[in-house]
């Protein structure tokens, strides 16, 4: 098999008694994340009886189910049947947000220290981080931390050496290949260059997530004044984030 | 409204249920009671499902007093004791409480979690499904201190109820699990290691984790793998060789490599296993494992059948294998 040829056969790996694991393959990468959260939907538009919930990541999904009511061999064949009939592979599932971020200043206190390492002026990095579209590849670590695949690979930048106890919420990260938005204050590795006034969970308010693995991101850079003007929103249950047709 | 009175407990006392289902696709653990067997046995003196939200103490006791009127409460855990107004009560009995009583709740002697449970169930308010405290993220609240009321139906009505067997907590049986998705990282000699040795729980196990020490487990391909999904009884192995049994409140994903999974039916007898003390591990299919979540649920919702009246059993109840279905708690 030629090397390039990277679209295999998912392989199924049990959790225990309670999940298994589809596993697509074992790097980051666009191709991939976007064939996971493919899989992942259609395998969820099936409602198999005892499926419980999925966690799809970049490379896998998670299928938690009941062992009272699945039945397993179930399960596996739908999983086969589904990943030799997928057609659509790569077609985005999710919505598209736009965020508003305020990037720099006490918003992102890394902002001037990633832009250094990338070798690039504060603004030039806050266009080439505003400027791709992201994909949520996968929330996991607090509610609503949000993964996504898409950064400019120059904005890699090693996790800090010594973690921080605490980051504020809705900060917005990068740590090694990957960036994040955030949701709660927690600690973290990663390095902060903005700040979003949204609020990727809200307990409270409906819906309590805004962002879903698969959905897509376009960042929107707005001043610290319209930062404070939204942030107010969102106290009160205001979405912020505006999702976008198309 | 009744409710219970925190007077004093120790830290991570919590309001704990089955857990918290559909929304780990977002980052929500799942949390819930540790030993969902103590939790159901106590659900089940108090006229409860077993799955209902009670009090989870981990180590420590606790004292509280019932306000706002009388209620029926049960407490049950591996050498818990439960002391009422003039008297001690059996972990295998419930108790009528009257308005204003102070209940004190011994230590959990010969384990590590505690279940407190009040007739129609601790009635804080439901966040995404469930009651259960996810300590990390403040999902379902935070952990109980002194002046916390946690409200409750209350009320006269409900007959105590009593098992007539005790149930053994902490069996000696190897702890089962299932080979993990990255079960081929770790080569047969490691496997070996696994499988041959004794871990010791280490002293900073919590409900994210149970940290285990004992002979290193190294992996031949790393210790760090793309993140993807990991469950409560993922063991994950980091670098330095020491695996963690991930707990109810685990994180969503991880990046560690797992190299095994805790059959759920053994989750919650590893729970009670205390800091210091040793367990072992041995391998089922995931076939097997399937039949003992079955059985363990099955176990959990017939307890109901074996708790009879404290004054005046009816004769069959007290069959052979009602009985049996209780001190067989560990064997299932």
């Amino acid at each position: 098999m030629q090397e390039d040829c990277e679209v295999n056969d998912p392989v199924i790996r049990y959790l225990g008694d309670s999940a298994l694991s589809v596993e697509f393959g074992n790097r980051i990468d666009a191709e991939l994340v976007s064939r996971v959260h493919a899989f992942d939907a259609a395998l969820n538009q099936l409602c198999l009886a005892g499926v419980v919930e999925t966690v799809p990541t970049y490379r896998a999904t998670t299928v938690i189910f009941d062992p009272l009511t699945a039945d397993v061999r179930e399960i596996e064949a739908a999983v086969l049947r589904l990943a030799s009939t997928e057609s659509d592979a790569g077609r985005p599932v999710g919505q598209l947000w736009e965020v508003p971020v305020t990037y720099g200043q006490d918003f992102g206190i890394d902002l001037d220290d990633v832009a250094a390492h990338a070798g690039m002026t504060p603004s030039d990095l806050v266009e080439a981080h505003a400027d791709p579209e992201y994909l949520v590849a996968m929330v996991g670590f607090l509610p609503g931390f949000s993964y996504l695949s898409g950064l400019d690979p120059r904005l890699s930048t090693p996790r800090r050496s010594e973690p921080r106890a605490r980051i504020p919420a809705s900060s917005i990260s990068i740590g090694g290949q990957q960036t994040a938005i955030g949701s709660l204050e927690g600690p973290s590795g990663w390095h902060v260059i903005g700040r979003t006034p949204a609020r990727p969970f809200h307990p409270g308010r409906m819906p309590e997530f805004l962002f879903e693995p698969g959905d897509r991101i376009r960042f929107r850079p707005v001043s610290a004044r319209e930062w404070s003007e939204l942030d107010r929103g969102a106290t009160r249950g205001a979405l912020v984030a505006e999702r976008v047709d198309g | 409204m009744t409710a219970l009175e925190i007077v004093q407990c120790g830290p991570g006392a919590s309001v704990q249920d089955a857990g918290r289902y559909g929304f780990r696709r977002f980052g929500v653990s799942t949390a819930g009671a540790m030993d969902r067997r103590a939790l159901a046995l106590a659900n089940t003196l108090a006229g409860n499902q077993p799955d209902a939200a009670a009090l989870e103490l981990p180590l420590a006791g606790a004292e509280f007093r019932v306000v706002g009127g009388p209620v029926l409460l049960a407490a049950h855990g591996p050498g818990t004791t439960l002391a009422v107004p003039g008297r001690l009560v059996s972990e295998r009995s419930s108790v009528q409480v009257g308005d204003g009583d102070t209940v004190m709740i011994g230590p959990p002697r010969e384990g590590v979690y505690s279940y407190v449970a009040v007739a129609g169930g601790i009635l804080t308010r439901p966040v995404l499904g469930s009651r259960s405290c996810h300590r990390r993220s403040g999902i379902g609240g935070d952990v109980l201190s002194p002046g916390d009321r946690l409200p409750c139906i209350g009320g006269s009505d409900n007959a105590p109820l009593h098992f007539p067997e005790g149930m053994t907590y902490c069996g000696r049986d190897a702890i089962r699990i299932v080979p993990g998705p990255q079960a081929g990282f770790f080569e047969d000699v490691t496997w070996s290691r696994l499988l041959s040795s004794s871990y010791r729980i280490s002293p900073r196990s919590d409900r994210m984790g149970l940290r285990l020490e004992g002979p290193a487990l190294r992996s031949s391909t790393g210790h760090d793998i793309v993140s993807e999904g990991v469950v409560p009884g993922s063991v994950q192995v980091p670098g330095d060789g020491n695996p963690i049994v991930l707990g109810r409140d685990c994180q969503t994903t991880g990046g560690y490599p797992k190299i095994a999974t805790v059959i759920s039916a053994d989750l919650d007898r590893l729970a009670q296993v205390q800091v210091g003390r040793d367990v072992r591990f041995r391998i089922v299919s995931e076939g097997d494992a399937i039949d003992a979540a079955r059985r363990s649920a099955h176990w959990r919702s017939s307890l109901k059948s074996s708790a009879e009246p404290v004054n005046g059993a009816s004769p069959d109840l007290l069959s052979q294998n009602l009985i049996g279905g209780i001190t067989r708690g560990d064997d299932l």
